[in-house]
């Protein structure tokens, strides 16, 4: 089966520090994929250079039998590859809605599209903000913002960058709920995340990584009763 | 009581251009970062062309026609620079984007010289609107009141530009994250296409709608672009509500601070700026501004102590001046003093905003002031030169210490502004204080000491000075002071977290920046022989800016070598042709666009030392 996004020794540098080093990365259509590891990994980097918002960055990045490393941020994300980044970057001067707006982009083939109503149902609580101001929402709101906006632009795939941390236990779980439901629409994921509890959850295979390299991949399950690996990069 | 309210009447007039002008510049800087100094060129562009053609086409709709078709070509003109030149130059340092605006607009001042003549204008009335009414018994030009409604209509257009359509939502958001928006699939260059065309069609039409009203010349730009910019701070970088009443209060400040205060009515709004500023640091209804986003993996290239082939360099350099004397006449001499003189004052400069990261608009304040010292010394203590040049500068350290005090509590685009209004402040008083200072005639008489007066011997002085302070400037960026002000400047709230009293570390460095500049002004003054307003003048303060971004902002010797190349560049172009204007400014331009990082850090780049070798071979 041909495989929905494809990466191949990805290279990130920060000036003179060289931060990934040769990353693979594989998801297939329709699955959810945890990229785990501990804080400072390069999880978000690594996310950052696959939509091209690192500067220098080397590396083979196949998203739908196109080469993507090549392109700028802008034409990545329309080609169908959504970025929800690590720090949400609400619009907050914006209301819920017009965050949305700037969000949003043409319906793509073969992809089913989403419309305001559809994630004010996959989101109750922004359908009753509509007009709230991104600065004056709670953090599990605006984390909720911040996939939705996403989700306007009809991806086929998201990235979500760490979207349980700093959450309540009740809306960790309306986030994994939402998140299958996505994944039910059709979508494939990428999420990252520090620990297992929450990618546990929605995940069907797991990569590990640990000072920007990748250092275990396989399906959540077998992560999930490999105490020896969980130990030694995803223990405290 | 009916003379107060025509004069009301013609401030809101006038305030309806100023708005257009500053809400153009507002919107630019908001989502693209460009200071854009070509914004009163444009306006300048707009009036030119709105004359021409409202003389070729003839009834109301010809002039009316002729002023929107004016503000529309010279926005096209705007986006084809901003295709042309600004998009190759987003990712450089925001300065460098200052720089190259500021290059257009001296080519521009240069051209429509050459287009339209150095005569002023007078442009044609508008038909149908060339009377007046009566207004308690007072005649007010009927054209003005259209002037007082077209304020709040464009208000209005762009209140509904930015909510009621998704490509206003795009630029407000983008004001506010615009790395943000292009990972939401939003095109960003074509955003800043479309914002810098907008805010250029404002400037054109402010400019166009002045022609039955004021003469067209071709100083109109440097003008209205401080108004400009002291309103945009006045009402918060980036927001147009602000603009809107900022324009209100500098145009009747305009309006009524000539019958009140007719001596300071020229700096009676960088006093305001000031007042606002001290009380509310990002205008009247600005935020604090977020920190720049840049992408990720854009280093800053730390200052490096210099390596043996650096050192050989500066002692080849060192060569150079020491033996010039030896085959150079006398002009080359002057022009060599002068040229050491400005790479003391671009040092100096460097300090400030290089090093302790505080841009400054008005670094001539303390060259100035510093020159005015001197001058001020031998008119009324007939102090000899020697110990004038050590007192001096402090008149450079007294202004220092209290402009800095206010300036250090800002930061960014509001600090430079308000060194800015202290150097117009400076000045008017400088101006205005003709008993003292003379005036526009400024101080003359300064000669140097016998044993220094002649020009071979005035140089070797100069040298030694300035040698001596340049390397005092390199110590204290690699003392132990210097580090903590670069700390200062990378990060204030880790820079708090570890105790340290950045006010009073910035407050230092600003004095000491001062002060070194200060001595600069005292050899000038005495290189010249005279003092004038000039010396503390907005010129001269870009001309240092121009010197330390050309030289490179991010090296120690950038400054100096920006001096240098600046210097000895205009000398030549100024006394070869009368397009200096043109070809400095596309010098400007090609050097910003070929060296994105100056002169030298481009020379770093390419043979830079080995440790960047072998960070770039590990790739």
């Amino acid at each position: 089966m041909k495989s929905k996004l494809d990466v191949h020794g990805l290279n990130s540098y920060y000036g003179g520090a060289h931060i990934l080093n040769n990353v693979h990365l594989k998801a297939n259509a329709s699955e959810v994929v945890a990229l785990l590891g501990r804080n400072g990994a390069g999880k978000s980097t690594t996310f950052a250079s696959l939509v091209g918002l690192v500067e220098r960055c080397k590396g083979s990045i196949i998203f739908d039998d196109q080469e993507i490393s090549d392109k700028p941020t802008h034409e990545i994300i329309r080609l169908g590859l959504g970025y929800v980044p690590e720090d949400r970057r609400i619009f907050t001067d914006l209301t819920v809605e017009e965050n949305l707006l700037v969000g949003k982009q043409d319906e793509r083939d073969g992809v089913r599209g989403w419309t305001e109503e559809m994630l004010f149902t996959l989101f109750p609580n922004l359908a009753e903000m509509r007009h709230r101001p991104g600065g004056q929402m709670s953090g599990g709101e605006q984390q909720m913002l911040t996939i939705a906006r996403t989700l306007m632009g009809n991806p086929s795939m998201v990235l979500l960058d760490e979207p349980s941390e700093g959450l309540s236990p009740k809306i960790v779980e309306e986030m994994a709920n939402a998140i299958l439901e996505m994944k039910k629409h059709g979508l494939s994921i990428i999420i990252s995340e520090q620990n297992l509890h929450f990618a546990r959850l929605i995940s069907d295979r797991a990569y590990i990584i640990e000072k920007g390299e990748i250092r275990y991949e396989g399906t959540m399950a077998d992560l999930d009763k490999n105490d020896e690996i969980k130990n030694a990069y995803l223990a405290v | 009581m009916d003379f107060l309210f025509i004069q009301f009447l013609n401030g809101l007039s006038s305030a309806s251009s100023l708005f257009l002008v500053a809400s153009g510049l507002s919107i630019i800087f908001g989502v693209t970062h460009i200071t854009n100094f070509a914004h009163g060129a444009f306006y300048m562009l707009g009036a030119y062309v709105a004359y021409t053609l409202t003389e070729a086409w003839m009834g109301a709709i010809g002039f009316w026609g002729g002023i929107i078709v004016a503000a529309g070509t010279v926005a096209l003109f705007g986006a084809l620079i901003e295709i042309i030149l600004l998009r190759r130059i987003y990712r450089s340092p925001e300065l460098f984007q200052l720089l190259a605006t500021f290059g257009i607009t001296l080519i521009i001042e240069d051209l429509v010289i050459q287009v339209w003549g150095a005569e002023d204008l007078l442009g044609r009335r508008a038909p149908g609107l060339d009377g007046a009414i009566d207004i308690f018994g007072q005649a007010f030009p009927t054209y003005e009141l259209v002037l007082i409604a077209l304020g709040p209509i464009c208000l209005c257009a762009l209140w509904l530009l930015f909510n009621r359509t998704r490509w206003g939502v795009l630029v407000r958001a983008a004001t506010q994250d615009r790395m943000m928006v292009s990972a939401l699939g939003v095109n960003q260059a074509w955003l800043f296409t479309g914002v810098f065309t907008l805010g250029v069609f404002l400037a054109a039409l402010g400019g166009a709608v002045q022609i039955p009203r004021d003469a067209v010349h071709n100083a109109m730009d440097l003008q209205i672009i401080v108004e400009a910019f002291v309103i945009v701070v006045i009402g918060g970088f980036g927001n147009v509500l602000g603009a809107f009443l900022a324009s209100f209060i500098i145009a009747e400040l305009n309006s009524f601070g000539i019958l009140l205060f007719p001596k300071i009515s020229m700096i009676l709004m960088f006093i305001v700026m000031a007042l606002v500023l001290v009380v509310r640091p990002y205008g009247l209804l600005g935020k604090a501004e977020t920190h720049a986003r840049t992408a990720l993996g854009n280093v800053v290239r730390p200052l490096a102590p210099l390596t043996r082939k650096a050192k050989n360099w500066v002692l080849a350099a060192l060569l150079v001046f020491l033996i010039l004397p030896i085959f150079a006449d006398d002009f080359v001499l002057n022009v060599g003093s002068e040229i050491l003189i400005f790479a003391l004052f671009a040092a100096s400069l460097h300090l400030m905003m290089g090093v302790g990261g505080m841009v400054s608009f008005g670094h001539a304040a303390y060259f100035g002031l510093g020159a005015y010292g001197v001058a001020l010394l031998v008119k009324f203590l007939n102090m000899p030169m020697e110990a004038a040049i050590v007192i001096a500068p402090l008149l450079a350290i007294a202004g220092a210490i209290i402009f800095g005090w206010f300036c250090v509590r800002l930061s960014g685009v509001y600090l430079a502004m308000l060194t800015l209004a202290f150097a117009q402040i400076s000045w008017s008083i400088i101006f205005q204080w003709d008993d003292v200072t003379g005036g526009d005639n400024g101080l003359l008489g300064i000669w140097p000491s016998e044993w220094a007066s002649n020009q071979q011997a005035f140089y070797y002085m100069t040298l030694v000075i300035v040698i001596a302070a340049l390397y005092a400037i390199r110590r204290i960026i690699f003392s132990p002071f210097g580090y903590t002000l670069r700390g200062c400047r990378d990060s204030l709230l880790r820079a708090d977290a570890i105790g340290i009293d950045r006010l009073r570390i910035q407050w230092f460095g600003f004095v000491l920046a001062g002060s070194f500049s200060g001595l600069a002004g005292v050899l000038y003054a005495y290189l010249k022989g005279s003092v004038f307003p000039d010396y503390i003048s907005i010129p001269l303060s870009v001309d240092g800016l121009v010197m330390v971004l050309l030289g490179g902002i991010q090296t120690v010797a950038g400054p100096i070598i920006g001096a240098g190349v600046f210097k000895a560049l205009s000398t030549i172009i100024i006394s070869h042709t009368e397009f200096w204007k043109i070809i400095l400014g596309a010098f400007i331009v090609i050097l910003v666009v070929a060296f994105p990082q100056g002169i030298v850090g481009f020379f770093l780049e390419r043979f830079g030392s080995k440790e960047e070798d072998i960070a770039e071979e590990k790739q």
